[in-house]
């Protein structure tokens, strides 16, 4: 099967600590092995935690692309965060771009301090849902919280990614994609969270 | 991350740039690689300290970029292959040593020295863009610029041999874009590196005396430029004769491609690639200008290449040179990086075409939609940073003193202090150690007029890189001021790398602890060490130092970086929870308008502060400070 456009631009995104890094590493990793060739940017390192941040993936059996995608130019957007996929929406969308997105908020320091206010979630989708030509939402945290697991969020959210059938990929090409990047003592749980995110948009 | 050491020959990996140049330099037989912790070069020695062991390596963290680059300069002179990798501001540190080396060669033992410098254009992890490549040039070093990972990993390798023939180090200059990006690499062949160390007592190796070193090293230059002139790191890629020519390096070259595609000017731009930056290859940039009808070059901050394609065209003296874009026209911008939005704008006004990347009509959709719901996310300390505590207690103590205290600090975590939602009790911030200089100086001014109580802060890692001789500075010139150490026991900011304070080595022996209070003490300081949670104490400490006028004072604020308690304790501390009876809300707001902890947010639902159980690292400081003691905490069992 043949990745759905080339370049394919895919957008991860988050808040830094979320595990956006390991879910792009996984998304190209498994495109490499069926030989595409796969670029993965992102922003990281523990000065970002708690910031918006995203990782963008481009897939190719043309040609290397650079990390970084035209605006407007995303195919797909994988939002942990409500809030980071409505920028990311705004930045990237276009009206062919399918998006996946948590549902559960991280709040924003100027929110907490009730000097902003955090999109009203109706609203939130209502928009994504209006701009994306296919959007699904999933209470992904809540999942992993009831897995004893929050920091697997970002595995149910890559089971919600398999789910949707938006990308040539299996839940057995990411389980690969698990035993080579998690310690085998791990790997049980994030294979429960694979599944609970399929489940979650079947 | 895949085990560097074990990737087979001839198979391809999602390689991190940084991972892809540790690759390189395994193959090319590395022995000795030293560097100091800096974002986005940081995983260069993360990655040849986890394969130390079985590559037969020494990898060190070393207390800053300078020493990092002696010690692998003495590895060099004793016949190794030695690299030591930086951020851009680390090369600001190490400088001194690196302007020297190859006036001074690198040695009659066929070592050789590879120096990494990783910038960073949009400051994603800096407080500038420096651009280093200038400095390349002013150290007379071989200069090179990866634009994919594969060239990263090819590069490295042939540097190695480059520096051994030439005996000089030579420069890798990568950005956050390759640095922290991951794309394809075919690895070759590694083997375990066996080199044994050696130096022959009766050589000396000095730039002293200069001039005539200098010459033999300009005329090493003039060789090394011949070669350039040929590389394979230097391509051209479009129609043989150009309306357009993009000269690029860098980010610049994708950048580039993917603005070509966009706006279908596959046949009328072609793009020259430069891989070897300095010396520069100015014949043939000269030879694909002649064919082309005009040239935009394209690269991140500083005009470097553009200057130095202006200056290769004027030096050419053709009869008809074309019109030279860029920097200079104003077609790019001297400000952030690169990305294909900015070559299409770009393209756009050169070619008179108009590019959307979206309709019109779905732009007016979006911003109706989204525009103001997209609230801000400023970067803040963790949830359970110790951090936040030392700062409420500084700032605190600032207001019970009511003298108007200047607080000077440097780079680390602590740094967000100066960010939107940190307390903003920072007054200077410059560069790592800068906080410590700079106090020392104000705590000098009395004889002006100045009477302002002065504290300076530090990290732990940020004391032993570039603190210790300001501090020395301090006492010697009885400076006034109050030296606040914030130790959080680890490198934090780049990811939990160990200092000389934390007992381990890059490869986690156990090593001495250096104390930095015994050093303090040792050098006539008065010490005090309080635990960051407790801010009575370390209020009322602070306090204290500010009115002691014996000179310097050195306050530690200890408390380990809550990110690595939870690594290495698995647990949190306590339960804890809001009782919405006892809590005021908005009256009162302590919790997350001043504390600003990102685990506990006000709730509209409720009117009261709530737990952001997701994120909450359960560590009872909002507790132990809530006004209302409406925030409660309970042992775990």
């Amino acid at each position: 099967m043949a990745i759905s456009a080339d370049p394919l631009n895919l957008i991860i995104c988050g808040v830094g600590g979320q595990g956006n890094i390991l879910l792009s590493g996984m998304i190209g990793g498994a495109y490499l092995k069926k030989g595409y060739f796969a670029t993965i940017g992102e922003t990281f390192g523990a000065a970002q935690r708690g910031g918006a941040v995203f990782s963008s993936v481009r897939i190719s059996k043309k040609r290397e692309y650079g990390p970084l995608m035209p605006e407007g130019k995303a195919h797909l957007i994988l939002g942990l965060e409500p809030l980071e996929t409505l920028r990311m929406v705004q930045k990237y969308a276009n009206p062919e771009t399918v998006c996946i997105s948590n549902v559960y908020p991280v709040i924003p320091a100027g929110v907490a301090a009730n000097r902003e206010d955090y999109p009203d979630m109706k609203e939130l989708e209502g928009a994504v849902a209006a701009l994306c030509k296919k959007a699904w939402f999933i209470d992904a945290t809540t999942i992993a919280l009831d897995l004893n697991a929050p920091i697997a969020m970002n595995i149910v959210m890559a089971g919600a990614l398999v789910g949707t059938g938006q990308l040539n990929l299996t839940d057995d090409d990411l389980k690969a994609e698990l035993r080579e990047n998690l310690p085998p003592a791990r790997l049980e749980l994030n294979y429960q969270a694979l599944a609970r995110g399929m489940k979650a948009v079947s | 991350m895949p085990n560097l050491a074990q990737l087979v020959s001839g198979k391809d990996y999602l390689l991190q740039g940084n991972e892809a140049i540790a690759r390189g330099a395994l193959e090319a037989g590395v022995q000795y690689c030293a560097a100091y912790p800096g974002t986005p070069s940081t995983e260069i020695l993360t990655t040849l300290a986890e394969v130390a062991k079985e590559a037969g390596l020494h990898a060190e963290w070393s207390s800053n970029e300078k020493v990092a680059t002696e010690a692998a300069l003495a590895a060099a002179y004793a016949g190794l292959r030695t690299i030591s990798s930086m951020k851009n501001a680390g090369l600001n540190v190490a400088m001194d040593t690196l302007q020297h080396i190859n006036l001074a060669t690198l040695g009659d033992q066929h070592g050789a020295m590879l120096v990494v410098v990783a910038d960073d254009p949009q400051s994603h992890a800096s407080g500038d863009e420096e651009d280093t490549r200038w400095v390349a040039q002013m150290a007379n070093a071989p200069l090179l610029e990866p634009s994919s990972f594969q060239e990263a990993y090819e590069m490295t390798k042939y540097l190695f041999d480059l520096s051994e023939e030439f005996s000089i180090f030579c420069w890798l200059r990568e950005y956050t874009r390759l640095a922290h990006a991951r794309g394809k690499v075919t690895v070759g062949e590694y083997k375990k590196a066996t080199r044994t160390a050696k130096f022959d007592r009766t050589k000396m190796f000095t730039p002293y005396i200069a001039p005539p070193k200098h010459a033999i090293l300009v005329e090493k230059m003039a060789r090394i430029r011949e070669r350039f002139e040929e590389s394979q790191f230097n391509s051209y890629e479009g129609p043989g004769k150009p309306e357009l020519l993009i000269v690029c390096c860098g980010s610049g070259a994708s950048s580039s491609r993917d603005a070509i595609e966009e706006l279908h000017l596959g046949h009328r731009v072609g793009i020259l690639k430069l891989g070897t930056l300095w010396p520069f290859p100015s014949r043939l940039v000269v030879s694909h200008i002649q064919k082309a009808g005009r040239v935009l070059v394209v690269e991140e901050v500083d005009p470097y290449v553009e200057t130095h394609t202006k200056e290769a065209v004027a030096d050419a003296r053709l009869a008809s040179a074309p019109e030279i874009l860029g920097k200079g026209s104003g077609h790019m911008s001297y400000v952030g990086e690169n990305n294909p939005d900015k070559v299409i704008a770009a393209l756009s006004r050169i070619f008179n075409v108009t590019y959307q990347a979206r309709t019109p009509k779905y732009q007016a959709k979006l911003d109706e939609l989204v525009n103001n719901k997209v609230v801000s996310r400023g970067l803040i300390w963790c949830p359970g940073c110790p951090h936040r505590a030392s700062f409420y207690s500084i700032k605190n103590a600032i207001k019970r003193d009511g003298r108007n205290a200047v607080v000077t600090s440097d780079i680390g975590c602590y740094t967000m202090d100066a960010f939107p939602d940190g307390t903003q009790v920072t007054n200077l911030l410059h560069c790592m150690g800068g906080g410590i200089g700079e106090g020392c100086g104000m705590g000098q001014l009395k004889q002006f007029g100045f009477e302002q109580p002065v504290i300076s802060i530090c990290g732990d890692s940020t004391f032993f890189h570039a603190s210790i001789t300001p501090l020395i500075n301090a006492i010697y010139n009885k400076s006034d001021m109050v030296v606040v150490v914030l130790d959080n026991s680890i490198t934090a900011m780049t990811g939990f790398q160990p200092h000389a304070g934390s007992g381990r080595t890059a490869t986690q022996d156990v090593t001495e602890t250096v104390s930095a209070e015994a050093l303090c003490r040792t050098l006539g300081c008065r010490v005090e060490v309080v635990d960051a949670f407790d801010t009575k104490a370390s209020t009322a400490m602070l306090a204290e130092l500010m009115k002691d006028d014996g000179g310097v004072k050195v306050l530690i604020l200890r408390r380990k970086c809550e990110l690595l308690r939870m690594r290495q304790e698995k647990t949190h501390p306590y339960k804890v929870h809001v009782d919405a009876e006892k809590c005021k809300g908005d009256k009162c707001g302590f919790c997350y308008r001043i504390l600003k902890c990102p685990g506990v947010a006000y709730d509209k639902v409720s009117g009261k502060a709530r737990i952001q159980e997701a994120l909450c690292a359960e560590c009872g400081l909002c507790a132990d400070l809530c006004p209302s003691k409406a925030i409660v905490k309970e042992e775990r069992a």
